[in-house]
């Protein structure tokens, strides 16, 4: 039996692009598929084939048990959408933007209030409710949003990178809020780049690149795929990494790599944590003196590459995690006053 | 409250035409708390006119000559209709920007995943344009009064009449805000359609009987003047109003203004709603 979200085949192209070139979706319902791939991929059309805003050129996509080519109006009733393209409007209030939504998923103008009251209290909006929601920061408005595509408490949800833009407290926040929501039994499909993000929300992975699930499963699955455990060295002088490198040649089970500029050494190893105090002795014994060394498992990142043959987001993702380092040493800093 | 529609389950209705009404309205009653929170729009919305009132009324009337007079008194009472119908056509930008803001921020895309009447966030919007044109068209006819218009000046009317000029530019004005709504599902930015939506507007209400007595014009450009839709609704205004400068011509626009206004609104309500909501069904942000 299909899911709470089914799609066989999807394709849609954009004039010469082929944004989806079938796509399988199966998300088996009370259960959360994280859609990873890098900027491009083809994640946002999939949402907006599946919540009727785009038709796809073929394919069949059935949510929430009705088929979004032939009813799509009723599938609107059983769906909330909310992230990149879903939007409220900054010149009304939360309280206005959340009546609104209520009264246009066909709801008594008494009910809509109601439920907005209930939901601004749930979403920790209630003081802000009564101001235009130009004044919110970027996560209130996240969570205005979100609480939006919850007016009619729906079975299926669909988000698209929800926490894109977030500072990390926001998107600590939004992740709690999005955990509870799935544990009260709602169907999620999430869009991200952020692999963290997969690896944490997800119960299942399916990884897009040009138009095509190019593999699924969940994390541990994922992660199984690109093989095991690797030692990383980071050596303090920059002179040192050939002979380091010759060390770590002798403890690998593949090929190391070595980024110049960041002075780090990656191979692939078996043995775990006795190996590591071996590797430890030897490039002492050599007089490499060493900045950092670990034994790493590997990540959705490398997992991406693996399957790709290219970074995710190399340009973007830097600057991503810039960002969040920035942004923690601010928070310490406040907190220290 | 009848015992069927409190049996409809969760407090939802189901009829089809009820709810695209109140959807409609629903979104209606969004744009216009909108206008309350921008109230510069409104004000800027207002102005435009009133400059044109005064700047029309004093730079040209003297030098133009309505039917055998350049008397200003004369122009003053011919440009009113002019002026009045051209600030109606001029909602069309308002309401193309205001699509093309929803769509780039992205409001459309939750419309458009909502169990709502299709056409409803056009209707509702261009439903609240007609408001604010109703608000511009008000101030505007109070300025005119101040700066000396008179209706019944040329022949005599009654405030029926005069009612149903004001009713037929409101008409005009609703049906070009369809027009605004097509091209601002069109373009990519609200800035595109505030411009989109306004400069083929210079040579409508330009190349017609507005400003000047289209009969001076030559005549490739007279028949362009009499047949244009907007001609129609000036010649009507001026009809009903008692203003003078009425055109006497062949066309049969001009001979019925009335009945000419009325179908070319209604005519560009069917064509453009029709556009625009087949736009909007497909519309990508």
């Amino acid at each position: 039996m299909p899911g709470a979200i089914y799609a066989e085949g999807l394709v849609k192209t954009f004039g010469d692009v082929r944004a989806l070139d079938g796509v399988d979706l199966d998300v088996p319902e009370g259960t959360v598929l994280g859609l990873l791939g890098p900027n491009g991929a083809g994640k946002t059309t999939a949402v907006r084939c599946l919540t009727t805003l785009l038709r796809p050129d073929s394919g069949k996509a059935v949510v929430a048990g009705i088929d979004v080519l032939k009813q799509p109006n009723d599938v609107r009733r059983s769906i909330g959408l909310s992230g990149q393209f879903a939007a409220v409007d900054e010149y009304l209030t939360g309280r206005e933007n959340l009546q609104m939504v209520g009264q246009l998923y066909q709801m008594r103008s008494k009910a809509a209030k109601a439920r907005a009251v209930e939901l601004l209290e749930q979403f920790h909006l209630t003081d802000a409710a009564d101001r235009p929601t130009k004044t919110y920061s970027g996560g209130m408005r996240r969570r205005l949003d979100l609480a939006a595509a919850l007016v009619v408490s729906p079975p299926v949800m669909f988000m698209d990178e929800p926490t894109t833009g977030l500072d990390p407290r926001n998107r600590q926040e939004l992740w709690e809020v999005i955990k509870q929501l799935v544990s009260g039994g709602t169907t999620l499909l999430l869009t991200t780049q952020y692999l963290e993000e997969a690896d944490h929300l997800a119960h299942d992975i399916a990884v897009v690149d040009h138009g095509r699930v190019i593999a699924r499963g969940t994390s541990d699955q994922l992660k199984a795929r690109t093989g095991g455990e690797r030692v990383e060295v980071v050596v303090h002088e920059r002179d040192h990494m050939g002979t380091a490198a010759e060390v770590l040649a002798g403890f690998g089970k593949g090929s190391t790599t070595v980024e110049e500029h960041t002075r780090k050494l990656t191979v692939p190893v078996t043995g775990g944590a006795k190996l590591l105090a071996e590797v430890i002795r030897e490039l002492d014994v050599r007089g490499i003196e060493i900045d950092d060394i670990g034994l790493r498992r590997p990540t959705l990142d490398d997992v991406f590459l693996s399957l790709t043959g290219h970074v995710a987001e190399t340009a973007t993702e830097g600057d991503e995690q810039d960002q969040t380092a920035d942004a923690g040493r601010t928070d310490k800093k406040e907190a220290a006053k | 409250m009848s015992a069927a529609t409190e049996a409809t389950p969760a407090g939802t209705s189901t009829n089809p035409v009820g709810a695209s009404i109140r959807d409609s309205l629903v979104i209606a009653r969004r744009n216009l708390i909108r206008m309350t929170r921008i109230p510069e729009m409104v004000l800027f919305g207002v102005i435009q006119p009133v400059m044109f009132v005064v700047l029309f009324t004093y730079v040209f009337g003297g030098s133009l000559q309505i039917g055998n007079t350049t008397d200003a008194g004369v122009y003053k009472d011919f440009l009113m209709a002019g002026i009045f119908a051209q600030t109606v056509t001029f909602a069309t930008a308002g309401s193309a920007a205001g699509i093309a803001d929803d769509m780039q921020k992205g409001l459309v895309d939750r419309f458009r995943s909502l169990p709502m009447a299709r056409g409803a966030v056009l209707t509702g919007r261009t439903v609240a344009d007609l408001v604010q044109t109703a608000i511009t068209l008000l101030v505007l006819a109070i300025v005119a009064l101040i700066v000396g218009w008179r209706t019944g000046s040329a022949e005599p009317t009654n405030a029926g009449q005069i009612l149903g000029g004001f009713g037929l530019l409101l008409l005009l004005g609703y049906a070009f805000t369809w027009i605004g709504a097509l091209i601002g599902l069109s373009v990519r930015t609200p800035e595109a359609a505030t411009s989109g939506g306004i400069i083929w507007l210079f040579p409508v209400t330009f190349v017609s009987n507005a400003f000047v007595d289209s009969s001076q014009m030559t005549p490739w450009l007279r028949h362009i003047a009499e047949w244009n839709p907007f001609s129609a609704t000036v010649q009507a205004c001026r009809e009903l109003f008692g203003n003078p400068g009425v055109v006497q011509s062949d066309a049969w626009p001009m001979q019925h203004p009335v009945w000419a206004s009325v179908m070319w609104s209604v005519l560009i309500i069917v064509v453009f709603r029709t556009l625009a909501v087949r736009k909007f069904r497909s519309a990508a942000s």
